[in-house]
């Protein structure tokens, strides 16, 4: 059972969680229910601490200290033939334990077996890069900088990846807005006008499902065009379709809606 | 002209027509909008499209071209990224005037479904835009009908080289 939490002025929250709702978790198995990753653990458990180890959808995950994290990995490639990195990222913890936890998901071609190494890391705590490695961390460490600010040392090039270099703050963390921050909300404008025309071109519109008809400044009805501005509280006259206006130029053959033909029958 | 009865503005008058050069100006303008090609995102296969075979935009003088410097339309064809605004100016800033543009699609327009912190909430806060054509993405028709009401709008606008200025501030 879960412990009990006073759950005074629930109601005063502004959303609504449900209290008994628990996350699914995907089911674990000893690691002992596997050959191959048994003897890989121990060889792992030899040199090193593992925190915890077990066996999920068919992967072992080892979870090592982070300090650990380039030598595991220099055994796991050399010694236990898990020669491919396929990802590498961060996951955002910050808010449950302060920390980040960075995993390492790895291939072995002639095992046929996926290892996953995990470690925590705080916040400000650099982590080793493994890009002598693996050169696919390269670009997967760059963006865990770009996206959670995890900052990885021995990199040859540790520059935001996707965000431009300018840019404040990480997208990919939690305690990011997913519209952005007020950085984010005028960076086109502060880089390209300066601060100073902030004023003149106004915050963003975010609703961007708004329509008003009858603002011709904005909006225009197709088939119903009218001049820039023109006031239409009556609504707006049907414009009939035409390539070219009357009295426009010359030379250019006059297409009347009115003398066009709508095929209905295909076989005609 | 007196002597002879003979109207030549007329058809089957002397072979000589008579008009402002405005008009002449403009006629030349408006069948011969050269468009940068500005494909961001998926809007852009539509804009594609639309220069191909079937919809044909050669017929009406739109030749796509791959640089700014001879085109004078920009058919802003998808979603316009933080990343990317600083370059959609410079290329504006770099065509000859007069210059138009057209916002294609609802990201262009607005940003869309990207209601995100990476994407510009419609170009016009970056560039000065002439026509929005609504639509995720738009028809290759609904681009084609744009593009006539943009020939229909430089022919309604004065040919002299005084253009207003369009500009964000
Ligand atoms: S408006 Fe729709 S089709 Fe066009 S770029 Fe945006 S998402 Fe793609």
């Amino acid at each position: 059972m879960r412990k009990y939490t006073p759950k005074k002025d629930v109601q005063a929250k502004s959303y609504y969680t449900d209290r008994f709702w628990v996350a699914p978790q995907v089911a674990k198995s000893p690691v002992e229910s596997d050959a191959t990753f048994s003897e890989d653990l121990a060889a792992i458990k030899e040199k090193f601490e593992v925190l915890d180890a077990y066996i999920q959808v068919d992967q072992m995950v080892v979870y090592i200290n982070a300090k650990d994290n380039f030598d595991v990995i220099k055994l796991a490639k050399e010694d236990l033939a898990y020669t491919q990195m396929s990802e590498l990222s961060a996951i955002d913890w910050l808010a449950d334990k302060g920390q980040f936890e960075i995993f390492y998901q790895m291939l072995s071609m002639t095992k046929r077996k996926r290892i996953r190494i995990k470690c925590f890391i705080d916040e400000q705590e650099p982590i080793l890069s493994v890009e002598k490695l693996f050169r696919s961390a390269d670009w997967s460490e760059r963006e865990m900088y770009d996206m959670y600010g995890v900052i990885v040392n021995g990199h040859p090039f540790m520059k935001r990846i996707l965000m431009p270099d300018d840019w404040s703050g990480h997208p990919l963390r939690k305690t990011y807005p997913l519209i952005g921050d007020e950085a984010a909300a005028w960076y086109e404008v502060d880089k390209i006008f300066g601060k100073e025309a902030r004023d003149v071109i106004g915050p963003e519109i975010r609703d961007t499902a708004r329509i008003d008809r009858y603002d011709t400044e904005r909006f225009s009805r197709l088939g119903h065009e009218v001049p820039h501005g023109a006031a239409i509280p009556e609504g707006e006259p049907k414009t009939p379709l035409a390539y070219q206006e009357d009295g426009g130029v010359f030379l250019i053959k006059k297409f009347h809606e009115d003398d066009s033909v709508i095929i209905t029958d295909r076989d005609r | 002209m007196a002597q002879h009865q003979v109207n030549y503005t007329q058809d089957g008058g002397l072979p000589v027509a008579l008009t402002t050069i405005d008009k002449v100006v403009n006629w030349g303008r408006s069948n011969s909008i050269w468009a940068l090609t500005y494909g961001l995102a998926c809007c852009g296969i539509e804009m594609m499209a639309s220069g191909a075979s079937r919809y044909d935009f050669d017929r009406y003088g739109t030749i796509f071209r791959a640089s700014p410097r001879q085109s004078e339309l920009m058919i802003v064809a998808g979603t316009l990224t933080k990343k990317h605004a600083e370059f959609i100016k410079r290329l504006y800033d770099q065509m000859p005037e007069p210059r138009w543009v057209i916002s294609m699609g609802s990201c262009a327009n607005t940003g869309g479904m990207f209601n995100t912190y990476a994407t510009v909430q419609g170009v016009d806060r970056v560039i000065p835009v002439d026509l929005y054509l609504p639509g995720c993405a738009p028809r290759p028709e609904t681009l084609q009908y744009g593009v006539m009401l943009l020939q229909k709008k430089i022919r309604a606008s004065k040919a002299g080289k005084a253009q207003k200025p369009k500009r964000l501030m």
